[in-house]
């Protein structure tokens, strides 16, 4: 990499090592979920080509199961940009908190390592600039080792997805909803996450027997959104979380 | 190797508005600090958004979906994600056996 910001050369093996050791654990979990995200991928009509072309261009687990169980054939751009839109928001606050810390990015290479920019990623630069200073061999090495593992596995859920015979018949239609339970766990904040939930699974549950999808998707968000807002303390009392 | 054309303008768009989140924390690092309420209702937008998406399955589409949604929110409690997976497919499958069908 020609990098203009000074890299000891000694010590550009020891960020990349650093680099793949922090994210390996990370790949494991990540290809039995794209495996997974893959043959839904397929079940819903996507191509492997197709489904190579999201996990590398949007690159979101959270925001790709979302709109692959929003698909349907035509596309519904709209909807699709919506839910991508809620579901990603997050980045913002991360990257207000990364900024910060990855000053040795400069110019163009700023951008090209926030495309990079997932969970995952997130939390391991914070963690390791609670030590040091994030250099661009470590972020880099890092933070593109995970797209490696996704793309591959999902592609390959999505040619091997069929052979696995009709996804009702194993249950795996219900793969989805079990997942997405488990991911809201990981966001839970107690209380107002319970009112959370509460408001949107009963104005999604209602609009979608009512209006249809894929309007659920942002009344339930809007709902649970707006619980939230009312059911969390008004004071700011831990305002030095925004960043 | 085919690609629709809807849906490659699809993943485009989702790509972009993806990237505009990535990056616009970039111009709003020493302006956006979120507190009490406005936070909350910002953190909400994860599980809200997620949640949204799977209800009318869990919720409005008979009672073994209902149930293994139950039993798969008590693993998410202990289990990784994973094994809750795992856990929410099996119970759907019992449920529905036990529902004749």
């Amino acid at each position: 990499m020609n990098a203009p910001y000074p890299v000891r050369p000694a010590s550009v093996w020891a960020e990349a090592r650093a680099g793949v050791r922090d994210m390996a654990p990370v790949m494991v979990a990540a290809v039995p979920i794209g495996l997974l995200f893959g043959t839904l991928c397929r079940a819903k009509g996507l191509a492997p080509a197709e489904v190579m072309l999201m996990s590398s261009l949007v690159f979101a687990g959270g925001a790709e199961f979302a709109a692959i169980g929003l698909w349907t054939t035509p596309a519904p751009i709209a909807a699709l940009v919506f839910s991508t839109l809620l579901i990603n928001a997050r980045h913002v606050l991360m990257g207000v908190s990364l900024r910060p810390k990855m000053r040795a990015f400069r110019g163009w290479r700023l951008y090209a390592a926030f495309y990079f920019l997932t969970d995952e990623s997130w939390a391991l630069a914070e963690r390791r600039a609670l030590t040091q200073p994030i250099s661009a061999t470590y972020w880099f090495v890092m933070a593109a080792l995970l797209p490696i593992a996704w793309v591959g596995s999902t592609v390959t859920g999505s040619i091997l997805g069929p052979l696995l015979g009709d996804p009702k018949q194993l249950g795996a239609d219900f793969a989805f909803t079990a997942l997405f339970i488990g991911l809201v766990a990981a966001f839970w904040r107690g209380r107002v996450t319970a009112w959370t939930i509460a408001a949107s699974g009963a104005a999604s549950a209602l609009v979608e027997v009512t209006a249809g999808a894929p309007w659920h998707v942002a009344a339930g968000a809007t709902a649970g959104i707006a619980a939230a807002y009312f059911a969390a303390d008004p004071d700011p009392a831990d305002g030095k979380d925004a960043a | 190797m085919t690609v629709d054309p809807v849906t490659l303008a699809a993943i485009l768009a989702m790509s972009a508005v993806t990237y505009l989140t990535r990056i616009a924390g970039l111009f709003l690092a020493d302006r956006l600090v979120l507190r009490g309420r406005a936070k909350a209702a910002f953190d909400a937008i994860p599980p809200a958004v997620l949640f949204a998406v799977v209800a009318p399955t869990a919720l409005a589409t008979g009672w073994p979906e209902t149930a293994a949604a139950a039993v798969t929110a008590l693993a998410a409690t202990r289990l990784s994600l994973l094994p809750v997976t795992a856990v929410g497919v099996a119970s759907v499958l019992a449920f529905r056996t036990l529902a004749g069908g």
